[in-house]
């Protein structure tokens, strides 16, 4: 009986823990609209989502770091990041970057990380479509 | 014509049906397997965007999409015999529990393979993820109480109280891509509309969802059996059964 | 040759397509074996233990 206690106690604070994390992270990422509206938090880490605008890159010579422009088709925030990008990173591309607002409004992003869409075709039907780009990023706050 | 039917919720007939069903399914899994594999690791094209890590796709999907239908069936049959009484719903709850995880588990872990070189993480705690991983602890929490409680009735009782709680977790790892801003993207193929996946693609993944799920049948199939064995040991069927072997 | 070197290749993502793969491999054969196994154990002591009480 004591087992049993202790096991459903166990799995209740599992979940619990489980459930906070799962709260806190709830919305994965803030929306540069949101982002550039102040809604973000400013003293602690949170995440933004965005795509990277065309011809946004800018490499700074002899470092890894890279400066961008990050946008939900509404509002643009720029992003500041010193390491690899992922794979899937280019212009055009869904990202999701985590780190701190600066006060001078760029985004220094601790990590980058690359978000796809849903769609799976071969090259030659992508090449022969136009690329639309990743409507859950451009989606208005709930 | 449900009366044929409803001779199988008595385990002695349970059990002859299933011994004489799981080879032919197994026969079954293992040629959709075949097929399935060859159309997605040979045949389909690569991704333009992820390449031929897409692949994955092929033990990702199903193995996700197993791991919440299990669940569903484990839940119903566990609320059979709580609610109901119903002595098979008991040995099909405690049969697809280890399904049920071993598919959790194995998305879980085909998931971080793929994110890993396509996100750039192996894991991240948006709702798509951690639901999925509570999924995986509700099953482990299953498992738990069945090997904790020696009595069989009472533990699938248990169990079946667990379960039936966490089904409310299912919706959310289906929806979890739509209501919150998650990393994993939304869903490719829905319900209503055109599925956003070439054909060639599209083929080779279904091939394997049924795979999976006549894999899961089999499985379920025989260890419905072991348990039927462990439940109604002390039965005349069974002293019979165990005299006699398996019928020809 | 090539074909298969290309194949085993996988674009470059062989380490995680394939792990992913093994790990399938290995999920799917123990749900096969390990029932199995059981069922032949459980018929084995059941009966066994059936026939240490036979008067």
């Amino acid at each position: 009986m004591v087992v049993i206690g202790l096991l459903v106690l166990g799995m209740g604070l599992a979940t619990a823990l489980i459930l906070r994390a799962f709260n806190e992270n709830l919305m994965y990422f803030y929306s540069t609209s949101e982002v550039s509206a102040g809604k973000a938090p400013t003293a602690r880490d949170f995440r933004i989502g965005g795509l990277v605008v065309q011809d946004s890159l800018q490499r700074q010579a002899d470092s890894l770091t890279v400066q961008f422009v990050l946008t939900d088709l509404k509002q643009q925030v720029t992003v500041r990041y010193t390491g690899i990008l992922p794979d899937l990173f280019r212009e055009g591309q869904g990202i999701v970057a985590n780190g701190q607002l600066g006060a001078d409004g760029v985004f220094v992003a601790r990590e980058v990380l690359a978000k796809h869409d849903e769609n799976y075709m071969p090259p030659e039907v992508a090449a022969s479509l136009k690329h639309k780009p990743d409507e859950s990023l451009t989606r208005s706050a709930p | 014509m449900l009366q044929r039917f409803h001779k199988y919720a008595a385990p002695m007939h349970f059990h002859r049906l299933a011994l004489a069903l799981s080879p032919w399914l197994f026969g079954i899994s293992a040629l959709l397997f075949a097929t399935g594999l060859f159309g997605g690791l040979v045949l389909a094209p690569a991704d333009y965007q992820q390449g031929d890590s897409f692949r994955i796709i092929y033990l990702h999907v199903p193995s996700a999409w197993m791991s919440m239908f299990v669940y569903m069936v484990m839940a119903s049959a566990g609320a059979a015999g709580l609610i109901w009484k119903v002595k098979m719903g008991d040995i099909i709850a405690r049969a697809a529990a280890p399904l049920g995880a071993s598919f959790t588990f194995l998305a879980l872990a085909t998931g971080s393979l793929w994110g890993k070189p396509m996100w750039g993480a192996w894991w991240v705690w948006d709702a798509r993820l951690t639901s999925e991983l509570i999924l995986l602890f509700l099953y482990l929490g299953y498992l738990a109480l069945q090997s904790a409680i020696e009595d069989r009735r009472a533990a699938a009782r248990a169990g079946a109280v667990l379960a039936i709680v966490g089904v409310v977790n299912i919706p959310i790892i289906h929806y979890s891509v739509e209501w919150w801003s998650t990393l994993h993207q939304g869903a490719t193929i829905t319900k209503f509309d055109t599925p956003s996946i070439a054909t060639s693609m599209l083929i080779p993944l279904l091939l394997m969802a049924l795979a999976f799920k006549s894999f899961f049948a089999a499985t379920l199939l025989v260890r419905a059996r072991c348990e039927i064995l462990a439940f109604e040991q002390h039965t005349a069927w069974v002293r019979e059964y165990l005299r006699a072997g398996r019928p020809s | 040759m090539n074909a298969l070197r290309e194949f085993l290749h996988m674009g470059g993502y062989a380490v995680y397509v394939w792990s992913a793969y093994a790990l399938g491999l290995v999920v799917l054969v123990w749900n096969v074996w390990a029932p199995l196994r059981h069922e032949r154990q459980l018929e084995r002591s059941l009966a066994a233990s059936r026939s240490g009480r036979e008067p």
